[in-house]
């Protein structure tokens, strides 16, 4: 009797597109985050983006080689993201002002565009958003 | 700013929590500390609300009825620290009543998620945003009776949230309905236009909704049964928290929309209120007279106590509103206490079965006083605090010639009684069964908590004034929105 062969043969293919696919997708996540303000976009579509991209590497790789390659856990950012929203919010109050009324700089920056509270804020969402996704997607992996 | 402390607080908490997740210590520390600075702050917002009436802050200084309004009164105040005093003494409770394997799977950040979403639902002023803190407390709540995964956990958890999640469902179509309708959410800008429409048919309609969704939030008539069904499988420590917070939340958005918003059709709506509440009493506390396990009864009558509040609201008068305020911190604090007294009770005897338990007189009579005080109070007996939030309803009910249903509370009264007595029977008074496990000590972690808490309920009813002139200040802001309204809305014509 023939031995079965190993089903689970690893495809070339998905790693060698997420090497190429992952930087893009991430790039792209952070231009999502940033045109956010007043068109299409914002700190949760980006942190989605990002985080499919991260698992897309995962998928392609193993779960373990993910947690490797992320400098911070998923856990610790999402207390970070929410740190940094109630702090954007709190920017508004050390001015007088009621929480979480956006400020702004006066002047626009070159490609960045005009910078505010309300920009930290999508950034405390998108890292909390990466954060809640792959906590809940590698615990269901590597259950 | 001060009004926005209270959610920012639990909120900064919880992430910081999150941040500390490996070290269980450090959280607990955490939690104690930051329960103690939320009881520092309710209780300056509630002496600053005494003088103002309500404070109110347009989040991101977007104007009213445009953006969210956070708004506090009197109401809100002192259920902000109420809840806030209960948060303070479960987590003290907690030290030893949480295991360490619950806090490593995150109890404390959703505990603090948890008041966070309570004070925020206490502390609006925007229809969606409630419902939004509403969605906060309950994914919190589901997760804490969840955590320890046991079958019977998932069980309580799956129960809790599927009838939680069609109130919701319930509320949301309400929003829907009533945005469809005045083309705003902001409750005092509601206020204002709900009386100019021509459709008293649709909004009956929404109120109707809205009573539903809250009546199962509050765990009123008929709906009540996810509550004794889920409520007994989480530790002692979360029953008692949940008992002191959540159904009561629901009990204050009755209040607030049936005397901001539907108050159209009085004749109608406060009649169906008054009806749910008798039902509420009586159900909730024949229910408790089949049971034999100390959690399960202690659950029941949770329902059975949620009839008064909503008495006084269906009644409708400034007397009668003070009294369900009253009435709302009493059981509040009452029903605590008696969840962690019953805590208590399990970790001496090892089970929470009244057949099983006794004897508990002779060996721990700190224990049985404990026991007995919020338990006769919760029955309404002279000069405890039951009494004079019972006394206020009845009076008020007598003058309004509601004589039925004076005549039901206080037949309910002497069913609870009766109740309590099974307990202190069962429990306390008769021989200890031969095959008892040995008695146990008691922590001071457990002990003093509860004794605090027992004072507290004890204090408000040896000197029940201060209270009382608090709660009526808060019914007679209720009673003229046209304070609420100005304050939101300020110089908006």
């Amino acid at each position: 009797m023939n031995k079965p062969r190993r089903v689970l043969q690893r495809s070339m293919m998905l790693p060698v597109a997420t090497r190429y696919l992952m930087p893009l997708l991430l790039l792209f996540s952070v231009f999502l985050l940033l045109r956010g303000h007043n068109e299409v976009g914002g700190g949760f579509i980006g942190g989605l983006v990002a985080a499919s991209a991260l698992m897309l590497y995962a998928i392609a790789e193993s779960p373990a080689a993910l947690r490797a390659l992320l400098p911070v856990a998923p856990r610790p950012l999402v207390g970070a993201g929410l740190l940094l929203a109630l702090l954007s919010g709190l920017v508004a109050v050390a001015s007088g002002k009621p929480f979480m009324t956006g400020l702004w700089i006066k002047t626009p920056l070159p490609v960045l565009g005009k910078l505010g509270t309300p920009l930290l804020f999508d950034v405390g969402v998108y890292f909390l958003v990466i954060g809640i996704v792959l906590w809940i997607l590698l615990t269901l992996a590597e259950d | 700013m001060t009004i926005v402390l209270p959610i920012l607080l639990p909120m900064g908490m919880g992430a910081l929590s999150l941040l500390l997740w490996k070290r269980p210590l450090a959280q607990r520390v955490l939690a104690v500390v930051s329960c103690a600075a939320l009881v520092g702050v309710n209780a300056w917002l509630l002496m600053d609300v005494q003088q103002v009436g309500v404070r109110v802050v347009q989040i991101g200084n977007w104007l009213a009825p445009f953006g969210i309004s956070l708004v506090v009164d009197v109401l809100s105040a002192l259920l902000l620290l109420t809840v806030a005093v209960i948060a303070l003494v479960v987590t003290l409770y907690g030290q030893v009543g949480i295991d360490e394997g619950r806090v490593r799977s995150g109890y404390y950040p959703l505990l603090h998620f948890l008041l966070m979403g309570v004070n925020g639902a206490l502390s609006t002023g925007d229809l969606f945003n409630l419902y939004v803190w509403f969605e906060v407390l309950l994914m919190a709540s589901f997760v804490l009776i969840a955590l320890g995964g046991g079958r019977e956990n998932i069980e309580g958890a799956v129960k809790y949230v599927v009838l939680n999640l069609l109130a919701s469902t319930l509320f949301l179509s309400g929003v829907g309905l009533l945005y469809n309708l005045a083309g705003t959410l902001n409750m005092a800008d509601l206020a204002r236009q709900l009386p100019t429409l021509q459709a008293l048919n649709q909004v009956t309609l929404v109120a109707i909704l809205f009573l539903i969704a809250f009546g199962i939030k509050a765990a009123a008539f008929p709906l009540f049964f996810w509550l004794p069904a889920s409520y007994h499988t989480p530790p002692v420590t979360v029953t008692a928290l949940f008992s002191g917070l959540l159904t009561k939340v629901g009990v204050y958005a009755l209040l607030r929309t049936f005397t901001l918003l539907f108050v159209q059709d009085v004749a109608f709506t406060h009649t169906v209120l008054l009806v749910m509440a008798g039902a509420t009493m009586v159900s909730g506390v024949l229910g408790a007279a089949a049971q034999t396990d100390f959690r399960r009864l202690l659950s029941f009558h949770i329902i059975s106590q949620i009839g008064y509040p909503l008495m006084g609201l269906g009644l409708f008068t400034q007397a009668s509103l003070a009294a369900a305020i009253y009435f709302l911190v009493h059981v509040m604090l009452a029903k605590t206490a008696l969840f962690l007294v019953a805590g208590m009770v399990e970790r001496l005897q090892g089970t929470f079965d009244l057949k099983k338990l006794g004897g508990l007189y002779t060996r721990r009579l700190d224990v049985a006083v404990l026991f007995l005080l919020p338990a006769l109070s919760l029955a309404g007996l002279p000069p405890l605090s039951g009494f004079f939030a019972k006394l206020g309803l009845v009076k008020a009910g007598l003058a309004q010639g509601q004589g039925v249903l004076v005549f039901v509370s206080l037949a309910v009264s002497l069913m609870t009684l009766y109740s309590m007595t099974k307990v202190w029977n069962e429990a306390f008074w008769k021989e200890s069964p031969a095959q008892l496990m040995p008695t146990r000590s008691l922590s001071p972690w457990l002990w003093l908590p509860t004794a605090a808490l027992v004072l507290l309920s004890l204090w408000i009813g040896l000197l029940p004034g201060p209270l009382f002139a608090l709660a009526n200040q808060a019914a007679e802001l209720l009673l003229h929105p046209e304070l609420y309204v100005r304050a939101v809305l300020g110089g908006v014509p």
